[in-house]
This record gives structure tokens, sequence and C-alpha cells, in this order.
């Protein structure tokens, strides 16, 4: 069988649902973060796989690409600022510990 | 099977069970070591699609720094001790739950869809065609991410700035 | 990159690369690590006025030989709570890391056929990367230890490496910039004319020192020093462990050398001699500028050393980018 779009479009939706369980059920706050770099990952996969199958010749999937690798460097550069902000003040980086403004 | 075929099988193997490491492990330094696999298997399969930019950009940005800087915020919090904590909270049947919904749908919405599948060649030198694409189609987005790199920056180095330094 | 027609070409693909990966770290081994070692001592021991080794084999040159062997019989000790498995790997990652970065390198020239493992299109790029998974090793070292002078060092050098990647990758930019591609053996074609030592000054001196810091070469070498924090991130590290962590290092450093005569000194280009004669010596050059520097200045704090990088060659890294793209273009 030969290689094809359904191949990387399957693996990529395999990475996102493994990246939204991650997210979903983690409690330590830099495991959600690295939940969600599994699913920009995801995304980029599927959108360079598509700009070799559907458009090959123009590059708009790789800009695309380099531009969510990019952004996903900077989010995770200020979500992981914020965790050691909470961790400096609020002693934990467990996020259901984090209950403040419950009452 | 074609050779092709095989290195898809590989780099697929050596993405997704790293990744299932990364979200079920109870250590959370091997999670986070265990994204460097996931993350190079990434980078091979880019070498498939003939996206010879983006797998050097995804190992020295993603492999090289993201996961440098995740170690160090396990390290320099409480996850460091290396110490098995609960690390699941109460919601683990609803996640797999909703994550197994959601790749049954995107699955089976992706898989009938017909696409449209040209075989075209790709550029033969992808550095230069990305290079000119940045600079002349993809310029304004070129220029609104570099305005994105430093706000983050900025902000990143305050937030994590100690008090009163 | 084409759909494989007979099915058992890619079988022979695999064995090409498998023997030609076997070929380059035995290379490696031998060239960088034993005799990168014995030239350290040699040459540490002419410059501080006394003799180095001298009494295993002539001139004492199965002295690494000797070294390793005792290296290789010396008890393994794994610290108690460390965690064994991310332990063990810690030294294999920067190992391997190094070597991948020697798949780029142009050793010569026979006739018409460069003597490269694989030309990539990417090649100086794919280099950098190469040299940014060694930080991995060396945190999951320091931490893996369980020991908090070992973590201490690690971090330490960790952040020293990733400081120095940026300038290192803008040195190399610029060259990229200057040759009109990214692959090494263009970039060695396209200084027939004049090295692009001259024409590139300042990104020849922010390559060498981003090199050496990317090393933990001396002045840089605060995090592995003996005298501080126990020897830094390998102090809990014993036998077969330490030797592989010490043949990384040394393979970093004969790589940083070839890439420093690839990008700068014309690679295999010279009068005369065969190719790859003029290659060694001008990367046996460069080893030895770096050998030469260690033992003559002292080290730099740990402050100062990335106040260097980051308030002194980020700047004038992008500002030769700057003038580099100036030109480049005015010139077209």
């Amino acid at each position: 069988m030969q290689l094809g779009l359904p191949h990387f479009l399957t693996l990529s939706v395999l990475l996102f649902s493994i990246g939204l369980y991650g997210v979903l059920t983690r409690r330590n706050a830099v495991a959600i973060l690295m939940g969600i770099e599994l699913m920009l990952n995801a995304a980029n996969v599927n959108l360079v796989a598509f700009n070799r199958y559907v458009s090959p010749g123009v590059m708009p999937g790789q800009v695309f690409a380099l531009v969510v690798i990019t952004l996903a460097a900077c989010e995770a550069a200020v979500g992981l600022a914020l965790v050691m902000a909470a961790y400096r003040s609020l002693e934990t980086v467990h996020v259901d510990e984090i209950n403040l403004l419950k009452w | 099977m074609s050779g092709e075929m095989a290195a898809f099988i590989l780099l697929a193997a050596v993405t997704v069970i790293p990744a299932i490491v990364v979200v079920t492990s109870r250590n959370i330094v091997r999670a986070a070591l265990s994204l460097v696999p996931a993350f190079l298997g990434v980078s091979g399969l880019y070498v498939l699609l003939q996206a010879e930019f983006v797998t050097a950009i995804q190992i020295l940005i993603y492999a090289g720094a993201i996961t440098v800087l995740i170690l160090f915020v396990i390290m320099l919090t409480a996850g460091g001790t290396g110490l098995p904590v609960r690390q699941v909270n109460e919601q683990v049947p609803l996640g797999i739950a909703v994550a197994g919904a959601l790749a049954g749908g995107l699955l089976f919405v992706l898989l009938r869809a017909r696409w449209p599948v040209v075989s075209g060649e790709m550029p033969r030198y992808n550095a230069k065609a990305i290079g000119t694409a940045l600079l002349t189609n993809y310029a304004l987005i070129f220029e609104v991410t570099s305005l994105v790199l430093l706000v983050s920056l900025i902000g990143a180095i305050i937030i994590a700035r100690k008090e009163g330094s | 990159m084409r759909e494989a027609v007979i099915p058992v070409s890619w079988i022979l693909e695999i064995v090409k690369a498998t023997l030609s990966a076997v070929a380059v770290f035995t290379f490696a081994a031998v060239f960088a690590a034993m005799l990168g070692v014995y030239l350290e001592r040699k040459i540490s021991g002419w410059i501080q006025a006394r003799v180095g080794p001298k009494h295993v084999g002539p001139q004492g040159i199965l002295q690494t030989v000797a070294d390793t062997i005792k290296l290789l019989q010396k008890e393994n000790i794994v610290p108690r709570h460390a965690d064994y498995l991310v332990f063990s790997s810690a030294p294999l990652i920067v190992t391997v890391a190094a070597l991948l970065g020697y798949v780029v390198i142009p050793w010569g020239k026979l006739g018409d056929w460069v003597l490269i493992v694989r030309d990539l299109n990417i090649g100086v790029l794919y280099f950098a990367a190469m040299s940014s998974l060694v930080v991995i090793g060396i945190l999951t070292g320091g931490w893996s230890s369980n020991n908090k002078y070992a973590l201490l060092g690690g971090l330490r050098s960790a952040s020293q490496l990733i400081s120095y990647e940026l300038p290192l990758g803008f040195a190399i930019i610029s060259v990229a910039m200057m040759a009109g591609s990214l692959s090494t053996v263009e970039i060695v074609n396209a200084q027939q004319d004049v090295w692009f030592v001259f024409k590139q000054p300042l990104a020849f001196l922010i390559f060498l020192t981003a090199a050496a810091a990317e090393t933990n070469r001396v002045p840089f070498d605060l995090p592995e020093a003996e005298s501080e924090l126990v020897a830094g991130y390998f102090a809990e590290y014993t036998g077969m462990r330490f030797a592989l962590f010490q043949l990384g290092e040394y393979a970093e450093m004969l790589a940083m050398a070839a890439m420093t005569t690839v990008l700068f000194l014309g690679g295999w280009r010279g009068p005369w001699l065969p190719p790859i004669l003029w290659f060694f010596i001008k990367t046996y050059a460069v080893v030895f500028f770096f050998m030469w520097v260690r033992w003559t200045y002292p080290r730099l704090r740990i402050d100062q050393l990335l106040n260097l990088s980051w308030k002194v060659l980020l700047p004038l890294g992008l500002l030769n980018i700057l003038v580099t793209g100036l030109v480049v273009t005015l010139a077209r």
C-alpha cells in the first residue's frame, strides 16, 4: 500500500487525542503544557502533510508550520514563566490545589 | 512494502509510543524526557514529507530548546525530587472518553473525505523556497510573528523574575 | 526522495547507512577522542614547560589506549536513589548527538567525489540542531545523579550551552548568506577565491568563542572544572559511562573544529597537497588553537560567561547579519 495522505492524517489525529488526554487528566501544570505541545505537533504534521499531498510546489503549509513552531515556543515560555511564578507564591504546581478563589 | 511505508511505520512508532509515555507516566521527569523521541519522530516525518528545513527547525527548537525549558522548570519546582506523586486527577475515564470520541469522530470525517491529492514535485531546495515565500508572500506573517516573539520574551522575563530584583 | 520502485533498494540504503555510521563513529572515536586526549596532554605539557606522557608506546602515543582500558575495568557505580534508566541514557545522548554531527562534514575530495557521509541540503543547520541535542543529555545526567552538586552543575552547563547556541547560529547564518546555501559542500565550493575568514572576521571570532563554549572548554568550563562543584554534572559517573561522556565532548570539539575549517578556512581547498591532508591540517590547527586557549586563559564565572553571550556576542552577531545582508544585496 502506497504511503499517502490518510496515513499522516491518522497519525496526527492519534497524536492530537493523546495530547488532549494529557491536558484533561494531568495534575501537574507542566505536564498539561507537555500535552499542549503534543497537540501543536499533531497540527503541524497535518499542515505539512497537506502541503506535500494537496498543494506541492507552493509553501503555505510549511510556512504556517514554522509560524506554529515559533508561537508554540513563545507560549511554552510564557506558560512556564507563569508556572514558576505560581510555584513561588503558592508552593504548588498541581492545578487542583490552586483553588484560592473558590469559596 | 515500500521503503517509505517502512520508514513511516517506524517513525510513527517512535512518535506515538513515547507520546503515550508522556501523558501517562507517574514520574514527571521521565515524561518530559519522552518528549524528545516524540519530537524527533515528528521531525523524521517531516523528512518523509520532503520538508527538510522544518525538520531542522523542529529539532533545534522543540527537541533542543522547549524540552530543555520544560526540564528546567520541572527541576526548579516540586517535580524535581522525582518522588512518585499522584499525577492524574479524577477525570481519567472522562478524559479517555473525550479523547477517544474526538479521535473517532475526526478519523471518520477525515478518512471519508475525498481530498484533491495532487502528485506534484516539491521545490528542490526547500530552505530557499521557504525563504522566498517568507519574504514575499508571507512577509506580514513573518513580521507579526517576530513581534509576538518579542512581546512573549519580555513578558516571560518579567513574570518569572523574583520579587524585588 | 523518490518512491521506492525496487523493494530491495531501501534495505541496501539501510545497510549502507549503518556501515557509514560505524565507519564515522570509529573514525571519530580514534581521531577525536584518542588523538585529542593525547594531543591535549602533550600540548598542555609543552605550554607548561614539561613533557607530557612519554612512557606508554613510542612518544607516549598509546597513553589514551591505556587510559581507556583503565576506565573500562573500573567499577560501574550507580547512586542509590538515582533513576537507573535515565542515568544510563544520559552519556549515550551526549555521545550520539555529538557523533551525529559528523554526518555533514566533508573530509576532502578524491578527484570529483566529495568524502562526506551525506551532503544534506540543510547541512550546517543540521549540525547546529545536533549540537543543541547535547544539552538534554547534560541536563539529564546532572539531574539523574541524585546529587545536588551534579544538579547545579548540570543546570549551569545547560544554561551556558543554550545561551551560546544563538551566537553559533548567527555566525553560521552569516556564512550561509555569503555562500548562498546551507550545504557544507556548497559553502566550501564558494570559498574558491578567498576564504571566508577574511570576508567575515567577526563571524569567525563569534563562531570560535561560541564553539569553545558549546563544548564546555576553558575559558568556559566552569560547569565541569574539577575545583568547582566537584566536577559538575558528571560527578557520579564512573568507568565506561565517564569514558562515554569524555568521548562525546572530544568528538564534539573535533566536529566544531572541522566545521570551523569548512565554514571559514576553505575546507579542503589548497594547492599541491591532497585535499584530505589539507582538511586535517586546518582542523588540527584549530584544535591546537582551542587547546592553546585552554591552557592560557583563566576561566570565566558563570555570570561573566552568560553576560558575554547575551550582551556582547548576540548583538554583534545580529549586527554582522545585518551588514552581511546589506552587502550581499547591494553587490547583486
